[in-house]
């Protein structure tokens, strides 16, 4: 692959220069994994937010930046009691077919995604949400199962707004295909999984999320890295993302590209069975074992020589933007020799064999495991497809494996530290205290009471070392020069900060 | 005639259901089918409810039976992943995978046949030894790689064709070069020693001897003969191309059918890589029987088979 990049590189600086797409205003980009399905609700993929993003609204708008939350499709809102959300809702938005927006257009998407036959994909993103009613045409109340204080959060993000009488119509199949929103971009070809066409909203709303400036965004799936090079090379693409690091690196140094690099809230952890499910006797049940894992790994150097960009260093079992996500909590510094002595505490003088599973990112797999080697923990190492990993975790017969969390750029710890510490099927630590603290975390109103009990849990999960938390991920844009963009912490594209040079 | 083609149908049938069945339970085997829909961004919760919905948490028997029947009517139903219909997801993708299967298969054939007989005609020359060369070549470079220095040299450096993509023409002409080539090798090899065989053969002595020009010899006596097992394999290749050009389709960025099996495999989508499987299956079957029928047109003595 390196040899291949280099001649790629040779080559193109060779080439004459690219020919410029500026001209005709269409920014031409790349997507590496076939959507499955533009209709929100029916995806679970980055490609999925990021369409998402571009083509509808949501109620509230949180700013990336600032992280402050602002009406977008409402104008207003707030709690009448724990468990229901009064909105004001924009007067005078249209949907790209014309449908005016009001309350009822708001009551139906809720109304349809919150019930669970429905089959919504991201069930954890809407199932908080009982219904939602009309008090009048620009007046809704939102009603929720039970406290949840993220809920601003959710309606700030993946939860957009649909039209009432087309969605009615065409459904989840319909939407894909067809998809219309409010957004600052609107659908004008799909070929599923393969090539979407969007075209500027030129009667878009005063949203907080601005005016777009590029008026058409032609996007195709390519699935190799390297074709999406020679794209950009040639002048056929002007933006990809997702670049892995060394070949980032490498167009960083040509004059014709910009890289952009920012972290995202992927977190890199490593999941022992605190639980013994995978066997009583397995040594991960034992708290010293599991500090000692903490202490074997080199993180630091693996986000110097592995991550690099943004990454950093993580210590909690949640990503740092995150609210509740203390960081103030007991860390691990790289220490094998104190690992050792650990390991002959837990009774493993001579350390212990386990299977090791992974299910991406083979080579920081591999080189975490050849830490743990150094301190005298042999692991036979198993790379799964993902969907196989998940079953095993579920049924509890994974010692220790390597596990990714995206939070589905959530910015509130519930979505990372409740996901695997409550007790569900993937908890590995089935810890009681943990579920009592979380509890009163995820459902308090008071932002105060919150940090807290997050904090409190946090600092346990430390603690017992549950966890082996690595490091955040980051990524990698490029695009030619023409183009200019400052990529989020949030791994979200967003076509409407785009403009030309 | 007729019972012999029924016959043959039938049982093509039967092995298509077969493996219809294998690839439903090795599915299962594979993983979780609620946890690949999911995604990776799904929680515990979110995989139960999926479960539940979708009915994976029925035994599996049930679930076959259930495609089956809807199968047998016709209808392949929804693709889990895409959420659309699964018939016209396959019809669009196969579109591509044709055109490229085809232009893949010629250009083999095209270039292979001839070089093939040039190296029959002078065994050990320089030309046996070029053709010899270019297939060792063509078996021995993984055909990403060689996809990619094609992309390098005419989409880059000479700008003369598109890096990727289907929508003209002009997109096809290097993924055909990179499938093609790839089946090269084996039918230029196949040709080349039918050739060698049947130039030796007594037949064409007599042939010779009774005075019939070198071009009739080779054309109309000799490579007539040789081409069978060419015929057989091209068949094959077909087959091979059309249901298996997934490293071709993901390096050009054709989204054709190989690479939706491929991906699809990856996401347990039941329905389409059902479909899919019984769509391959029956593209062997079609052309080995094609084959066949070709066979018997070109040698007499196999017609009463």
């Amino acid at each position: 692959m390196k040899t291949i990049l280099k001649t790629t590189a040779l080559v193109a600086l060779s080439a004459a220069p690219a020919f410029a797409d500026k001209s005709d205003d269409t920014l031409n980009v790349a997507f590496t994994k076939e959507l499955e399905n533009v209709d929100s609700y029916f995806n679970s993929s980055r490609e999925g937010v990021v369409l998402q993003r571009a083509v509808w609204d949501g109620l509230i708008y949180r700013d990336p930046e600032t992280n402050e939350y602002v009406g977008n499709l409402a104008t207003s809102w707030e709690w009448v009691d724990d468990t229901t959300l009064e909105f004001k809702l924009r007067e005078g938005v249209t949907f790209h077919n014309g449908e005016p927006f009001n309350a009822d257009d708001v009551v139906y998407t809720v109304n349809y995604v919150a019930k669970e036959e429905n089959g919504v994909k991201t069930q954890r993103n809407v199932n908080w949400m009982e219904s939602a009613e009309k008090i009048d045409e620009y007046t809704v109340r939102i009603n929720l199962k039970d406290k949840f204080p993220a809920a601003i959060e959710f309606l700030s993000g993946p939860v957009s707004m649909y039209p009432d009488e087309y969605y009615a119509e065409a459904g989840p199949s319909g939407m894909g295909l067809k998809p219309v929103g409010t957004g600052p971009y609107k659908v004008v070809d799909v070929t599923p999984g393969q090539h979407f066409v969007l075209e500027k909203n030129e009667d878009y709303h005063d949203s907080p999320k601005g005016e777009p400036e590029i008026t058409n965004i032609d996007i195709r799936t390519i699935p190799d890295v390297n074709t999406q090079m020679a794209e950009i090379f040639s002048g056929s693409l002007d933006f990809i993302w997702q670049v892995p690091a060394d070949q980032a690196e490498k167009l960083a140094t040509m004059d014709q590209f910009t890289v952009a690099n920012a972290s995202t809230m992927r977190v890199g952890y490593l999941q022992m069975d605190a639980a013994g499910r995978s066997g009583e006797d397995n040594p991960f049940t034992n708290a010293k074992v599991r500090a000692a894992v903490n202490h074997a790994i080199n993180r630091q150097e693996l986000v110097d020589a592995l991550l690099k960009g943004e990454s950093t260093v993580i210590n909690t079992a949640c990503f740092p933007s995150q609210f509740g996500c203390a960081q103030d909590v007991t860390s691990y510094e790289y220490d094998p020799e104190k690992a050792r002595e650990l390991l002959a505490e837990a009774g493993y003088p001579d350390g212990f064999e386990t299977e090791f599973y992974a299910y991406r990112d083979r080579q920081y797999a591999e080189a975490i495991v050849s830490y743990l080697g150094e301190v005298g923990i042999e692991t036979d190492f198993k790379m799964l497809q993902y969907s196989a990993l998940r079953e095993l975790n579920m049924d509890g017969e994974v010692p220790i494996s390597f596990q990714t969390w995206g939070s589905y750029s959530i910015n509130d710890a519930s979505a990372m530290v409740s996901q695997y510490f409550k007790h569900g099927t993937l908890d590995s630590a089935r810890d009681d205290q943990l579920l009592e603290w979380l509890d009163v975390a995820d459902s308090s109103t008071d932002p105060e009471t919150r940090v807290e009990y997050y904090t409190k849990a946090l600092q346990r999960i430390a603690d017992e070392a549950y966890w082996a938390p690595m490091f955040s991920y980051n990524t990698n844009y490029v695009f030619t020069k023409e183009v200019t963009y400052e990529p989020t912490p949030d791994e979200v594209l967003r076509f409407v900060d785009m403009s030309w040079q | 005639m007729l019972p012999f083609i029924l016959k043959r149908l039938g049982l093509a049938l039967l092995v298509a259901f077969t493996v219809s069945f294998i690839s439903f339970l090795l599915l299962f085997l594979s993983g979780d089918p609620a946890a690949a829909l999911a995604g990776e961004t799904a929680s515990g919760e979110d995989i139960e409810a999926i479960r539940r919905v979708y009915g994976f948490d029925r035994p599996m028997l049930v679930q076959y039976g259930e495609w089956l029947v809807s199968a047998l009517q016709g209808d392949f139903g929804e693709s889990y992943y895409f959420k659309l219909p699964v018939a016209g997801l396959i019809a669009e993708r196969l579109q591509v995978t044709m055109i490229l299967g085809v232009c893949g298969i010629s250009f083999a054939l095209l270039t292979a046949v001839p070089l093939g007989v040039a190296a029959a005609i002078r065994p050990n020359s320089i030309v046996d030894r070029v053709a010899l060369f270019m297939s060792v070549a063509g078996q021995a470079m993984p055909s990403f790689w060689f996809g990619l220095i094609l992309i390098v040299v005419f989409a880059i450096q000479l700008g003369m064709l598109p890096p990727s993509g289907a929508e003209t023409w002009r997109h096809f002409i290097l993924p055909t070069v990179v499938l093609g080539y790839y089946a090269m090798p084996a039918i230029m090899r196949l040709t080349r020693a039918g050739m060698l065989d049947t130039l030796n053969s007594d037949y064409i002595r007599t042939a010779r001897a009774k005075g019939a020009g070198e071009g009739r010899v080779l054309f109309k006596h000799a490579l007539r003969n040789a081409i069978i097992p060419v015929v057989s394999l091209a068949a094959v290749q077909m087959g091979f191309m059309l249901g298996g050009s997934i490293v071709v389709e993901s390096v050009f960025a054709l989204h054709g059918a190989g690479y939706l099996a491929w991906e699809s495999i990856a996401r347990n989508d039941l329905p389409t890589v059902q479909a899919l499987i019984l769509v391959f299956s029956m593209f062997y079957i079609v052309f080995t029987f094609l084959a066949d029928v070709l066979n018997a047109w070109l040698d007499p003595r196999m017609r009463s088979a």
